[in-house]
């Protein structure tokens, strides 16, 4: 975790020099070829598509479906799991039914979005919220759960209404881990967006990336790959950041995945 | 198990068995239309006919020998180089911080690449799922290794250890908690990259099973093989889970 918070120079080392060696190689041996490119030749690309805006487009519709798939099944996770949370009679009843539903590849679902869908972003956006459903389920049931119980006592002492309850007691305790579960849940919300547009959808950065493949154009989609690397890895930092400046250490009681 | 629980599971069938009715009645009344959603009976029958008449059996077989040889492969790949980073201070430091960058990756994305250099091959299926699942193998060895009591080292060191012994005896054991939570990520990251490259390199499997049963709408084949792909999964999670607790069973003695 402490990966980008101590910096050391010694990190830059194979990555700078393995991109120094690729260029070397590409230029020396003069590289034609409809796979690979030479790193010069990828930055290049990846600017043209920057600049003419086609990048900015599929990135739009990538982070939109993904974003709105990621509201939908979270919420749904969340109120499902604040639910079995604080009702266990309820979870122990519906045990059966999730986990038989659970283990399902959430790429399975494709075909099936596909065929209610058609392509576009409401398939993407099921095939997200349904992937994005489940950790926020388990996170934040294990959240409510971890409630210390004496606030419940407190709660009947102040005879709080169920609402009241869920407000005042329940929500800010569990916090801090349902924020993870967030975090989480936008790094697949992301992960299965890109899975989608790779292996069906038309929209996105995951379909650019394939469609520049298939026409032969290796530096542009060797930019793309590059582009979605940047994309997760900028939403991770930013989502790691932020947990650290809202909760501090109290998020830290997370079960490392 | 306690009676209580037992009492508990066969409650939450009766419940699950009660949504499998709703699902019958909805298709029933034709809420929803037929071509998206088939009753459980028409997709249970289409799941035993493909099994006993068809190509589904093979096609399954298919899918889970893709899932484990990129698993393996993942996970042996995984184990030694992860061993070596996280056994030397030095290696981590230059490594580390590119692993990190190139974590949040989504692994689907070098489909592509894949693609153009290997073409739509086995080959190809194979190293996206063993690229994929090695990510979660590697991160999680290393960190087990970096984790391990640095005393240990010190006794090992004191005993005279060669490096390879010390490897094998003493961080291997003490870091197969954290080697097992990455095989058990590294499985399913499998399972999905199995029905993707399936789907788009069209091997005999589940992957372009249920895709081709999409795109023909025949919907019972599709849910046939999403049940079946559910099923892996929840087996394959199963097996590891039963794994998992015999081989950490020393761990209990703490």
């Amino acid at each position: 975790m402490s990966g980008f918070a101590t910096y050391d120079a010694r990190g830059v080392v194979i990555p700078v020099g393995l991109i120094v060696l690729a260029e070397v190689a590409a230029r020396v041996s003069g590289l034609q070829s409809d796979s690979l490119a030479a790193p010069s030749d990828v930055v290049v690309a990846g600017v043209e598509a920057l600049l003419d805006g086609s990048m900015l487009i599929a990135t739009y519709q990538t982070l939109g479906s993904a974003l709105i798939g990621l509201s939908i099944g979270f919420g749904i996770g969340l109120a499902l799991g604040v639910l079995l949370g604080m009702f266990r009679v309820l979870d122990h009843l519906l045990e059966v039914t999730i986990e038989a539903i659970r283990p399902i590849p959430s790429v399975a679902l494709i075909p099936i979005s596909l065929l209610v869908f058609g392509f576009g972003y409401r398939m993407e956006i099921a095939v997200v919220a349904f992937a994005t459903l489940w950790p926020a389920l388990i996170l934040s049931r294990a959240a409510i759960a971890g409630v210390e119980p004496r606030l419940f006592e407190v709660a009947r002492a102040l005879q709080f209404g169920l609402l009241a309850r869920i407000v005042k007691i329940v929500i800010p305790a569990a916090l801090p881990r349902v924020f993870v579960a967030l975090r989480l849940g936008i790094g697949i919300s992301l992960i299965v967006g890109v899975t989608v547009e790779i292996s069906a959808n038309v929209i996105g950065v995951g379909h650019e990336t394939m469609l520049a493949g298939q026409s032969l154009r290796p530096a542009l989609m060797l930019a793309y790959l590059v582009w979605i690397g940047i994309l997760g890895w900028g939403v991770n930092a930013a989502m790691l950041l932020a947990q650290k400046h809202l909760f501090g250490p109290a998020a830290n009681m997370e079960a490392r995945l | 198990m306690k009676p209580s629980r037992i009492a508990w599971f066969f409650a939450s069938l009766l419940v699950a068995c009660g949504f499998v009715m709703l699902w019958q009645y909805l298709s029933d009344a034709r809420l929803v239309s037929p071509v998206f959603l088939p009753g459980p009976d028409r997709a249970w029958a289409a799941l035993v006919r493909g099994i006993t008449q068809g190509e589904l059996g093979a096609r399954w077989l298919g899918t889970i020998e893709r899932m484990i040889y990129g698993w393996l492969l993942a996970s042996f790949a995984g184990i030694v180089i992860g061993a070596f980073i996280g056994s030397s201070e030095r290696a981590r430091a230059y490594v580390g911080p590119m692993l990190e960058l190139i974590r949040p990756l989504p692994a689907s994305a070098v489909v592509p690449l894949a693609i153009s250099l290997l073409g739509l091959s086995e080959a190809m299926v194979l190293t996206v799922i063993g690229f994929g699942a090695l990510w979660p193998m590697l991160l999680s060895t290393v960190h087990g290794f970096a984790a391990v009591e640095p005393r240990l080292y010190e006794v090992s060191r004191a005993l005279g250890l060669p490096q390879w012994k010390v490897i094998l005896k003493i961080a291997l054991p003490s870091s197969m908690p954290d080697i097992v939570a990455g095989m058990r990520l590294a499985l399913t990251v499998s399972l999905i990259l199995t029905v993707i490259g399936e789907m788009l390199a069209s091997r005999e499997g589940l992957g372009s099973h249920i895709l081709i049963s999409a795109r023909s709408f025949r919907s019972a084949d599709l849910f046939a093989g999403v049940i079946l792909l559910g099923v892996t999964g929840y087996v394959s999670a199963m097996a590891l889970t039963l794994a998992e607790s015999r081989l950490l069973r020393w761990r209990e003695s703490h």
